[in-house]
């Protein structure tokens, strides 16, 4: 095994483990905790596959922007643990097992799908040169849209907070 | 170099578990989180392709499902706030109005 593979099993545990901590957890703020963690590991996955600018901005963004706005309400709400329902037995008995067989579904036929797909070739040096420029010409359109979706998302946001009076 | 399969695989995990999530937690904050998961298993797939196929578009529309991602979650944490007040709970079980 390449160090390379090491690595990626490393960053694929975390990853996991983060994920699987987000459903055991009971407590909200120990939930977007292990949230954090999941987004950083992707991180240093999107690092591995040589998509720097992803990598940062995954940082940047999610774990630095949208984890901390979670965080944020979850203690101006000053949430509690989860409570628990007469209804979850069955849930637990029937359903989590078949949530985690519908998960080893999904992996074992996109692992058997993508077999034999060959290893690409590494990534170009000027990488994010190129995506800016993508960004900027190719995808100029979207950009825009996206900034008007923005403006919206801002718009919505202060007319649900301020509605009461 | 660490073939694209490994990856593909680790996504489908990922959005396995996002779903397991959304289905189990009775928190509406968590549920949210369990749907920001879903979206990260799903950029890491797209820019798994984009490198495979040596294409850049996937990760451009990483950058817009991240942007998208975070209007989501300006929008929904003002609705969750607005729930939290009305109903007093974060508890999803009690927020089924709409609910035959």
């Amino acid at each position: 095994m390449s160090a390379q593979v090491i690595v990626f099993f490393i960053l694929a545990a975390v990853a996991v483990l983060g994920a699987v901590s987000l459903i055991v957890q009971r407590h909200p703020i120990r939930s977007a905790l292990s949230l954090i963690v999941v987004m950083v590991a992707l991180a240093g996955l999107y690092l591995l596959q040589g998509s720097e600018l992803v990598a940062a901005v995954q940082i940047i963004v999610y774990a630095g922007a949208i984890m901390v706005l979670f965080v944020f309400v979850i203690m101006l709400l000053n949430a509690g643990e989860e409570e628990r329902t007469n209804v979850s037995r069955m849930a637990r008995y029937v359903g989590l097992p078949l949530g985690f067989f519908l998960m080893l579904q999904l992996a074992w036929w996109v692992g058997r799908g993508t077999k034999g797909m060959a290893t690409a070739a590494s990534s170009s040096p000027a990488m994010t040169r190129n995506l800016s420029k993508l960004l900027f010409t190719d995808f100029l359109l979207p950009f825009e849209l996206t900034s008007i979706l923005i403006l919206v998302a801002i718009l919505g946001a202060v007319v649900l907070a301020k509605r009461e009076n | 170099m660490v073939p694209s399969s490994y990856y593909l695989v680790l996504s489908a995990v990922l959005f396995g578990l996002g779903v397991v999530a959304f289905m189990f937690k009775r928190n509406i904050i968590t549920i949210f989180m369990s749907i920001e998961l879903m979206l990260n298993a799903v950029n890491l797939a797209f820019v798994t392709f984009s490198r495979h196929l040596g294409n850049l578009n996937g990760q451009v529309f990483v950058f817009f499902v991240i942007v998208v991602a975070a209007a989501e979650a300006a929008v929904g944490l003002a609705i969750i706030i607005l729930i939290a007040k009305h109903r007093q709970s974060l508890n999803v079980e009690r927020v089924d109005l709409l609910k035959l």
